[in-house]
């Protein structure tokens, strides 16, 4: 199915290697960063000089952890920085937290990338409001990374990341450098706080009534908890952005990530394939349903 | 010289040369086989094999063998199972790897298929090949199933009979073979003269029809197999009007009949194993005890169980309305948005195997009463 989202790039144009779309290609940790408590990010280098395939903002890769198993992970790092991969990952259960341990030195698996990312060709030339909620920030970064670059292909750019508490906030020296930035807004709000945070609290949505952006002109790119979503798309609507105007990152359950194991789907759309970035005007009809 | 639509006479007797043909050819022979008192697919030998004399009775939750007052070898309609526990395997290993120096490798496991002749390939059996062939096809094409898929001689029986829950007119997927087959037999019983029609459908086809040097199949007998197809068509167990199904179905996700279904379904997912197209899967990992090695395994897996939407510690669908809602939904409705065609093609699998008989043919005219008019009243009622 068509998608105006980004085009994916097909996993075998990067690798060169294997034709079962099943197999893992592996990948040597080289670094293991912490983020939070239970949130590492993690960069990769290919055993045996494999070339690492393009990928583009808001696309994502089936990280396999040996013997254990594998889980979607987006890209979290740079697109333009060629030879390494980079992802951030939260340990909520088995694979992840298999992943969240590998040291430096130790071999994973991966294939991809798959899906639909951040259309970026369409914010051309527009606002860009960018809200993020929790690990959702770890899937626009590389947007971030792209925006920055080419800054002066858009108007305003106003980033909105709300997390629960300060200490689960990601990139946290980075984000204190993008917040010195006269040419970007990047608010910062957690859901709660003990006296020590002196920034802002309060759910993303309390942050939308005043971001800086012509509704007009805006395109808003969001990812974070469905429901948190949800909300962040009506507060959107009630700005005056147009439902085509804004796109979401969706998740669902996957196993193949290619649109063959049935899993992930949401209405007609492969969430692997068709997303994971969707247009609200989409899929608005199916989240106002239960249990889809 | 055989060719395309070339047709002959296939004497009953001539049926073991036919095996014997495939055999020489290397083909591993695949047909239906009386086994638990169902009829299953299962490799045969000989054509001693072949269910011989049986039929089958289907009714919603209800399936019963028994005896013919002929010998006809192809005289039922389809069993428990499909084609497609062959090219897609209920569990299948993807892949090895293996502890390394440098890590890991993979070996791969799918490289090459059996090469299999199925034997009584239904009208409706094809058409749901065709509709997994675009599941495992396109840019991350499966590449077990393709070499199963184009390695596989499909030998086609032409249905001389309707099953009680059949309704592959309904869906236009059937009960005449005309496309995607090698050879096809339409068995003909008149008098004492047991014999076949058998219509070559591709170059691999005739290549085994010339070896076996048939008669031309006489006027009289394709006159004769047609009007079979004729009764059959007319015979139909089950309807279901087609025209509006997609509309009616993504239209109806409130619908109050998801919860009146939903007080008689199990969740036991027999719907979607026995169904031809159903094509979800699972992966799991298969380590060894020392930790070297490790298999990936596919296995079939169904939209019924609670863990297929599992997200974070909990699951998207929850109730078992949702769940006979997204697995009807999208094999009627959403399925076309997807690959272009229905996924269901009207073999009745789903109603026979059903363990209480839950009958989508009955279920989706519930839907459309009140269906627009979003019920006022309360519970919709046939
Ligand atoms: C497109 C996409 C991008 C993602 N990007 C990231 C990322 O960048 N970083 C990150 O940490 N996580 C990300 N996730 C979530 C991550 O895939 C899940 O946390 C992970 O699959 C959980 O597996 P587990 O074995 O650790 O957990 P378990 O709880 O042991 O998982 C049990 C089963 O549920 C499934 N499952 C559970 N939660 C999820 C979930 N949230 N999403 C999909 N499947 C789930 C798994 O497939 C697994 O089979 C992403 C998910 C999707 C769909
Ligand atoms: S949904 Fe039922 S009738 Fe339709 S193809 Fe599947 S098993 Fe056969
Ligand atoms: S509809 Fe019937 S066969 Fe399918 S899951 Fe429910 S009880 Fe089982």
């Amino acid at each position: 199915m068509a998608s105006e989202g980004a085009s994916p790039v097909p996993a075998s144009s990067g690798t060169g290697g294997p034709k079962d779309p099943y197999v893992p290609v592996p990948y040597r940790v080289v670094e293991n960063s912490s983020e939070t408590p239970d949130t590492v990010t993690l960069t990769l280098h290919p055993v045996g000089g494999t070339r690492v395939p393009s990928f583009l903002p808001g696309q994502f890769n089936m990280f396999y952890a040996f013997g254990i198993g594998e889980a979607a992970i987006s890209m979290s790092g740079d697109p333009h920085v060629v030879g390494r991969l980079v992802h951030t990952v939260r340990a909520v259960g088995k694979v992840t937290t298999a992943l969240t341990r590998l040291r430096p030195g130790d071999v994973a698996g991966i294939r991809g990338p798959y899906g639909h990312g951040w259309p970026l060709e369409v914010a051309r030339g527009r606002d860009v409001v960018i809200v993020a909620g929790g690990l959702g920030l770890a899937p626009l970064r590389p947007l971030v990374y792209q925006i920055l670059r080419n800054r002066d292909h858009f108007g305003r750019v106003e980033i909105v990341y709300g997390a629960r508490t300060p200490s689960d906030l990601l990139y946290y020296g980075e984000i204190q450098e993008w917040r010195k930035r006269s040419d970007l807004r990047f608010q910062v709000t957690v859901d709660s706080a003990d006296r020590s945070w002196y920034g802002d609290v309060g759910v993303v949505t309390s942050r939308l009534p005043d971001a800086r952006f012509d509704p007009s002109r805006a395109i808003a790119f969001v990812c974070g908890p469905e429901i948190m979503m949800k909300f962040t798309a009506q507060a959107l609507e009630a700005r005056g952005l147009s439902d085509e105007a804004i796109w979401l990152s969706m998740e669902r359950n996957m196993k193949c990530a290619f649109a063959q194991c049935g899993h992930c789907q949401f209405g007609p759309h492969f969430i692997c394939r068709d997303g994971p970035v969707l247009p609200y005007t989409r899929i608005r009809r199916l989240m106002a349903l239960r249990e889809v | 010289m055989s060719a395309e639509g070339d047709r002959y006479v296939l004497s009953r007797k001539d049926v073991s040369r036919l095996l014997e043909q495939l055999h020489q050819r290397g083909y591993t022979v695949l047909a239906p086989r009386v086994h638990e008192a169902a009829l299953v697919y299962g490799e045969i030998r000989s054509v001693e094999e072949l269910p011989s004399g049986w039929t089958d009775r289907q009714e919603g939750g209800t399936y019963r063998l028994e005896r013919r007052s002929d010998d006809a070898l192809f005289g039922y309609n389809v069993g428990p199972d499909s084609w497609k526990k062959y090219l897609f395997p209920a569990h299948e290993k993807l892949w090895t790897a293996r502890r390394t120096a440098e890590g890991f490798e993979v070996e791969e496991s799918r490289k090459t298929g059996p090469r299999y002749a199925f034997l009584g390939v239904r009208a409706c059996e094809i058409a749901a090949m065709h509709i997994q062939d675009r599941v495992f096809g396109g840019p991350y094409a499966d590449p077990g199933y393709q070499a199963r898929r184009t390695g596989a001689l499909i030998i086609a029986v032409q249905c001389g009979q309707a099953g009680n829950t059949c309704f592959c007119v309904s869906m236009k997927t059937g009960p005449r073979v005309t496309q995607g087959f090698d050879l096809s037999l339409t068995e003909l019983l008149d008098g004492n003269d047991h014999r076949f029609l058998l219509e070559v459908g591709s170059e691999r086809g005739a290549e085994i029809a010339e070896s076996l040097h048939l008669p031309v199949a006489p006027p009289k007998d394709v006159r004769a197999a047609g009007e079979l197809l004729d009764r059959t068509a007319a015979a139909m167990g089950r309807t279901l009007r087609t025209d509006d199904l997609h509309e009616l179905l993504l239209g109806s996700p409130e619908h109050p009949h998801w919860e009146e279904i939903a007080q008689r379904c199990l969740s036991c997912t027999n719907c979607t194993l026995a169904c031809p197209t159903c094509f979800c899967s699972t992966t799991e990992e298969v380590p060894e005890l020392d930790g070297t090695k490790v298999e990936r395994w596919r296995r079939w897996d169904s939209c019924f169980t609670l863990g297929f939407t599992q997200l974070g510690k909990s699951s998207v669908r929850r109730s078992g309305a949702s769940r006979y809602r997204q697995w009807l939904t999208h094999k009627l409705a959403s399925w076309q948005d997807q690959f272009g065609s229905s996924g269901c093609v009207g073999c009745g699998r789903c109603i026979t195997w059903c363990p209480v008989g839950i009958d989508l043919t009955v279920e989706v005219p519930v839907l459309r009463t009140g269906a627009r008019s979003k019920s006022s009243e309360g519970t919709a009622k046939p």
